[in-house]
């Protein structure tokens, strides 16, 4: 397990998940991408299919219709894999706590590593977020 | 007769605002129907709305859509406005009119960069993004924020623009208009381009007319609508520009009106600054009384539209909200049906929807042989781009 | 064409019709009319006085329900809107689909979250909502209950 932990560091692949997000989140993932932050050249890639992902980017505030699909990615995913929620709508529902239509938090239907705050959270944060998820794993492995 | 197949796409969006559920019908290559399902993005704001304060609809109707989070709050509060029938300061107008025409530059720039990703330019969508973030430099300048800018108050805007601010702003805004010319005509001019979107993914006036389309979608089809002509707010109406409108109704025409949009609205955000007046920013209103309004805006996409009951109390009794994309995204009808599966992408794409999740459409056949995913859909669509390439000789 | 045009034009033609107009301003005017004359003065307002359908909207206001049917008169510079009440008992009006397309995803959303029946609509599924949305259960009328029992809405700080 652990040896697999540090491989996916070296270059860890995201796929992003939106769950009834404003698109803001995810316009900012995308911009992540894009020449003036290019998180590629630090070996992360946005990957299209799950199979081929190790972290799992959440945005928006999960949203009834979303639920089992969310389970279904997560089921999907090859294992170790990490879980970032994006955003103050994955972290609480924001300011849709109290939509009919938004039952639960992200984190009571699937196991989250890292929360990123913010509406949008700014690029530099997603970049700081995942490399402090980064640092977290790198710490579980050498306590082990 | 080739057989009939059930093309599921989605559920997660494949090139929407929304993540939706398309169902394609496609015999062989050919699409022989459509179904769109959507509802994976409801967060039932109207119903929100009715538990807020007239100014905290504000900020939950800025986070309707990360894209558009300028339109939404200006037809709202204009929605608001017209139930007390105030006139908003005239400072305020010029500095909402910027804001507005900002946003509508760093969406136009969005759609052309993902256009072109879907198309197989992913130099088109690097160059395209790396001028938006120029346009998001701006608007952080102005506003504080990069998205979501919190501008819009009933009444007029919440912050003012500070005046030493402005040199910087034209320079910035001077400095993307070389780079912004020489990607039009690299756009404009490229033939396989054309061969890819001439004729592809028609909208015929009548279609047009029939299903109400808006915005560049509908300026496309030859059908002059734009809010901010026909029925003037900011400060449209003093200043120079024009309406963009073409004759075609496809991919192409649509691709051209928001790249000429874009230069238009370069010019409407230089004079505003110009002739920015000085004075009160905020007609400061005390309470709402009962009444209904409507506001509606010319966004990105097209009109966007707002209707506020209220009933004397602070909150409204009901909020309507029809976002453009509510309009636009029914013409897939009309558009699709007669297409082939690998100009699908680009056809849905045409209606600028926002497409965060491109690459999460999942196209199965109905047996689950086989299985695309949305970068396969992308794929055969660049696949496309370069069988033509090769046949024109283009390298 | 101007307003007075277009107003005195629906006046002549639906007088037994039109119950109220009202002008809030210059650029809003509100039209209440009996709700079996929908689709003929939609069509009339659509089709020969060259409207654009903007959206209808339902309302719940506690007595009666109400849809408005906003048109833009962009030539004029003016928005039309039908007021239309229905009875709480009897929720149903007549489909606009087969006048203009656009009416299609509206009636379907007014369909699920307000509980309004629309005679003829081809399609009348659910556009917004979950499949497992309780049926009868509209979360826009004025007596909506959370009906879930796992929901959460406890930020847990």
């Amino acid at each position: 397990m652990s040896f697999k932990l540090k491989a996916l560091l070296k270059s860890p692949w995201v796929f992003h998940l939106s769950t009834g997000s404003c698109n803001n989140c995810d316009i900012e993932i995308l911009d992540c991408l894009t020449p003036r932050f290019d998180i590629e050249r630090f070996g992360m890639l946005l990957v299209g299919s799950i199979k081929h992902a190790d972290v799992l980017l959440v945005t928006g505030s999960v949203n009834r219709n979303c639920i089992p699909r969310i389970k279904d990615v997560y089921e999907q995913m090859p294992r170790p894999c990490l879980v970032v929620a994006i955003g103050e709508c994955s972290l609480s529902r924001g300011m849709f706590i109290h939509s009919y239509n938004c039952p639960l938090p992200l984190d009571k239907v699937i196991p989250v590593d890292v929360y990123i705050p913010g509406c949008p959270p700014r690029p530099e944060a997603i970049i700081a977020g995942i490399v402090k998820l980064i640092g977290k794993v790198k710490k579980s492995i050498t306590k082990k | 007769m080739a057989k009939k197949t059930i093309v599921p796409i989605g559920p997660y969006h494949p090139l929407q605002e929304e993540p939706e559920f398309f169902t394609l019908t496609v015999e062989g290559e050919k699409i022989v129907d459509i179904d769109v399902r959507v509802g994976w993005n409801h967060r039932g704001i109207e119903k929100l709305s009715e538990s807020k304060s007239f100014d905290q609809s504000t900020f939950l109707v800025e986070r309707i859509c990360g894209i558009c989070s300028t339109s939404h709050p200006f037809a709202y509060t204009r929605a608001v406005e017209d139930i007390i029938s105030i006139e908003v300061p005239e400072r305020a107008k010029y500095i909402r009119t910027i804001i507005a025409e900002g946003e509508r530059i760093h969406s136009h720039l969005l759609w052309l960069g993902l256009a072109g990703h879907f198309l197989g330019y992913n130099t088109v969508y690097m160059w395209a993004w790396k001028l938006r973030e120029e346009i998001l430099d701006v608007m952080e300048i102005l506003s504080g924020n990069r998205n979501n800018y919190a501008m819009f108050k009933p009444g007029g805007v919440r912050r003012d623009i500070n005046p030493d601010d402005i040199p910087g702003v034209v320079k910035k805004i001077d400095s993307i208009i070389p780079t912004l010319v020489m990607l039009k005509k690299a756009v404009i001019d490229d033939p396989v381009l054309h061969a890819r979107t001439k004729g592809v993914g028609v909208l015929t006036k009548e279609d047009s007319i029939s299903y109400c389309a808006l915005g560049p979608t509908s300026r496309a089809s030859g059908v002059a609508r734009d809010i901010r002509k026909d029925c003037p707010y900011g400060v449209y109406d003093k200043l120079e520009w024009d309406m963009i409108v073409t004759q075609n109704g496809d991919v192409f025409d649509k691709l051209l009106v928001r790249v000429l949009e874009t230069f238009e609205s370069i010019k409407i955000v230089k004079q505003c600054l110009k002739d920015l007046p000085k004075g009160e920013i905020d007609a400061k209103i005390k309470n709402i009384p009962p009444g209904e309004g409507i506001g509606h805006i010319e966004a990105p996409r097209g009109e966007c539209f707002h209707y506020v009951l209220s009933d004397g109390t602070n909150r409204p009794a009901r909020h309507k909200v029809r976002a453009p994309t509510f309009m636009n995204l029914p013409t897939y009808k009309a558009t699709v049906i007669g297409e082939t599966i690998s100009d699908a992408t680009i056809i849905l794409a045409a209606i600028d929807p926002c497409y965060c999740c491109t690459e999460r459409v999942a196209v199965r056949t109905l047996k689950g042989k086989k299985i695309y995913d949305g970068q396969d859909l992308v794929k055969l669509s660049q696949e496309k781009t370069q069988k033509i390439k090769d046949k024109m000789g283009i390298k | 064409m101007t307003k007075t045009e277009v107003l005195h034009n629906l006046k002549e033609k639906f007088k037994a019709q039109i119950i109220d107009i009202i002008e809030r301003s210059t650029r809003r005017i509100y039209i209440e009319i009996n709700s079996c004359a929908i689709v003929e003065i939609a069509t009339y307002i659509f089709k020969n006085l060259g409207a654009r359908f903007s959206i209808a909207s339902g309302v719940d206001v506690y007595s009666h329900m109400e849809i408005l049917y906003h048109f833009t008169f962009e030539d004029i510079n003016v928005v039309i809107t039908l007021r239309v009440k229905l009875d709480k008992k009897k929720l149903e009006i007549d489909s606009l689909t087969s006048v203009f397309k656009a009416a299609d995803w509206i009636e379907r959303e007014i369909n699920e979250l307000l509980g309004i029946n629309f005679k003829g609509h081809p399609n009348l599924i659910r556009l917004l909502l979950p499949d497992d949305w309780p049926q009868g259960v509209y979360p826009l009328r004025r007596d909506y209950k959370e009906w879930d029992k796992n929901a959460i809405r406890d930020r847990g700080v």
